[in-house]
């Protein structure tokens, strides 16, 4: 019997995708956005839909300002003859791990997992404002830029940052993202140009705060034959939870991650070498937290991609970085690679996927 | 006796949200959209199916493909079935009792709703061949309400196996 977060079943990530990320597509609604996502991920390894058991997504309404804009985007997969089908109010990342578990239990043998949202259509502090408790905190609107600042500095204050090391952050991520195509920021500017930014909310200076994105991803995910069939060097998810934390913000030490920290160690993130992390920390000092959290040393390359401050999608940005994990060790520049997603404000709740190659 | 601190539990908190969105009705729809500003009905047609979807999103969701081929449909359809609406609610803007319907336009395979009117209520049925009326030209935008309303064409009804597929 293995422990929870640790695999029963070999699972694979057999096939990723993205769209261009941007920041805004206002020719195609979320269906047509979506549509050459879910046909790259197939034919990336020659399958159709036909070929997966299961479909699982994550997005939410209050990003497009419509009701149950999972349903529509149904349309880009094509649900006939009907399917099992679910859906998360979460990252994708939360689907995939959905599908996971039911690949777990030996009742599919492959699924598709999509993400999709459009930040460009509201006003996204707005909106995000309003995943906070409804009675206390929502009416007062603060803003996610302003939340994001309190814990950044309540991180300086901590003494274990300073604005210097946000700037770094910044800088590596945006300067990685050159050779990632699909990413929105893509520039080589040093610390200290960025430290001449102004303070969009102090100490957050434009450079630490994500790039509002369009954008669309896909993951198949395959066990048994199918797993070894669809990959030549399959790469198998080894360790894999998620944690919440509680949604009382002063509650809470917002300069660590319990909640990282408990599920890295249910993924058994720590019973090997680590070559990589991609990290989904939106806010450039959100990363530092993670990273001390996964109890990552510096000889860990993170987000090789550029990660969420070169391309932010919501709703898709914690499932591109298991795509991007598992893509790394596909291509042989990693053996094992750990995936991170988080969700809610200031690092709520986190999700920790531990890949290795075969 | 009462403490006078105690006023009892708080049964209602109003937390007034306003969110404004932009919409994107997408390439396949804004083709739809532009039709109406024509007074014309454009639907698209799955290339592995067949079907004519109208108004079309884009992909088929039968069968998760493009639908990139432009279908002009004509003005007239069949009513697949209806409701007579007797009940009024807040924000409506039609005299009842009237009629609400799908229509199955000519060319189409898929229908959708639409008001029928210039005709008794008792007197609307299943297959009953009906036609679109504009608004003035120069009235018309890309917007459904470009359609006025559907009312009978004339024609004899329809028979049921042209649109039993569709109920």
């Amino acid at each position: 019997m293995s422990a929870a977060g640790r695999t029963v079943r070999p699972v694979s990530v057999a096939s990723f995708a993205q769209s261009q990320n941007v920041r805004k597509d206002s020719e195609r609604n979320e269906a047509e956005s979506l549509h050459p996502v879910i046909a790259e991920v197939f034919g990336n390894i020659g399958i159709t839909k036909d070929d997966v058991d299961f479909i699982c997504s994550g997005s939410t309404d209050y990003l497009i300002g419509g009701p149950f804009s999972f349903v529509m985007a149904l349309d880009a997969v094509g649900v006939w003859p009907p399917r099992a089908e679910s859906h998360v109010e979460m990252d994708g990342a939360w689907a995939l791990y959905e599908a996971w578990v039911l690949l777990q239990e030996g009742e599919i043998d492959a699924a598709l997992v999509y993400s999709f949202g459009r930040s460009s259509l509201g006003d996204l502090n707005e909106i995000l404002t309003l995943q906070l408790d409804p009675y206390y905190e929502a009416p007062l609107w603060p803003d996610i830029v302003s939340l994001s600042a309190l814990q950044a500095r309540a991180l300086i204050d901590s003494g274990k940052a300073t604005e210097a090391d946000f700037a770094a952050v910044a800088s590596r991520s945006r300067r990685d993202a050159l050779s990632n195509p699909k990413a929105q920021v893509r520039n080589d500017v040093s610390p200290e140009m960025l430290l001449q930014d102004d303070y969009v909310v102090a100490p957050l200076r434009r450079h630490a705060l994500p790039p509002i994105t369009d954008g669309a991803a896909a993951i198949v995910l395959a066990a048994g034959e199918k797993a070894l069939q669809w990959s030549k060097r399959p790469v198998w998810i080894t360790g894999f939870d998620h944690r919440i934390e509680t949604h009382s913000l002063g509650a809470r030490d917002l300069t660590s991650s319990p909640s990282t920290s408990k599920a890295a160690q249910m993924a058994g993130v720590a019973d090997g070498n680590v070559d990589i992390a991609e990290i989904h920390a939106p806010f450039a000092h959100q990363e530092l937290i993670v990273k001390a959290a996964l109890g990552l040393d510096d000889s860990v390359v993170i987000n090789p991609s550029g990660g969420p401050l070169a391309a932010n999608p919501l709703m898709s940005a914690g499932l591109i970085r298991i795509g991007e994990a598992a893509s790394r060790i596909r291509a042989g520049q990693a053996d094992r690679a750990v995936a991170h997603a988080t969700s809610g404000p200031c690092l709520q709740q986190n999700l920790v996927c531990v890949l290795e190659g075969e | 006796m009462a403490d006078a601190t105690d006023q009892g539990p708080v049964t209602m908190l109003a937390t007034p949200i306003r969110l404004d969105f932009e919409f994107t009705p997408g390439v396949a729809q804004s083709k739809f959209l532009r039709g109406l500003e024509r007074g014309e009905f454009l639907g698209q047609r799955c290339g592995a199916c067949g079907k004519v979807y109208v108004p079309s999103r884009g992909t088929c969701p039968t069968d998760g493909v493009p639908t990139t081929e432009d279908v002009l449909l004509g003005n007239s359809g069949t009513v697949t079935t209806y409701c007579v609406v007797n009940v009024p609610f807040a924000g409506q803007s039609i005299e009842i009792p009237y009629i609400c319907a799908q229509i199955l336009l000519d060319g189409a395979n898929l229908s959708f709703m639409g008001l029928i009117q210039e005709i008794p209520t008792q007197e609307i049925r299943m297959g009953m061949r009906v036609e679109a009326v504009w608004v003035d030209e120069s009235d018309l935008i890309p917007s459904l309400a470009s359609v006025k309303y559907f009312r009978p064409n004339g024609e004899p009804d329809a028979d049921y196996d042209t649109y039993k597929e569709y109920l």
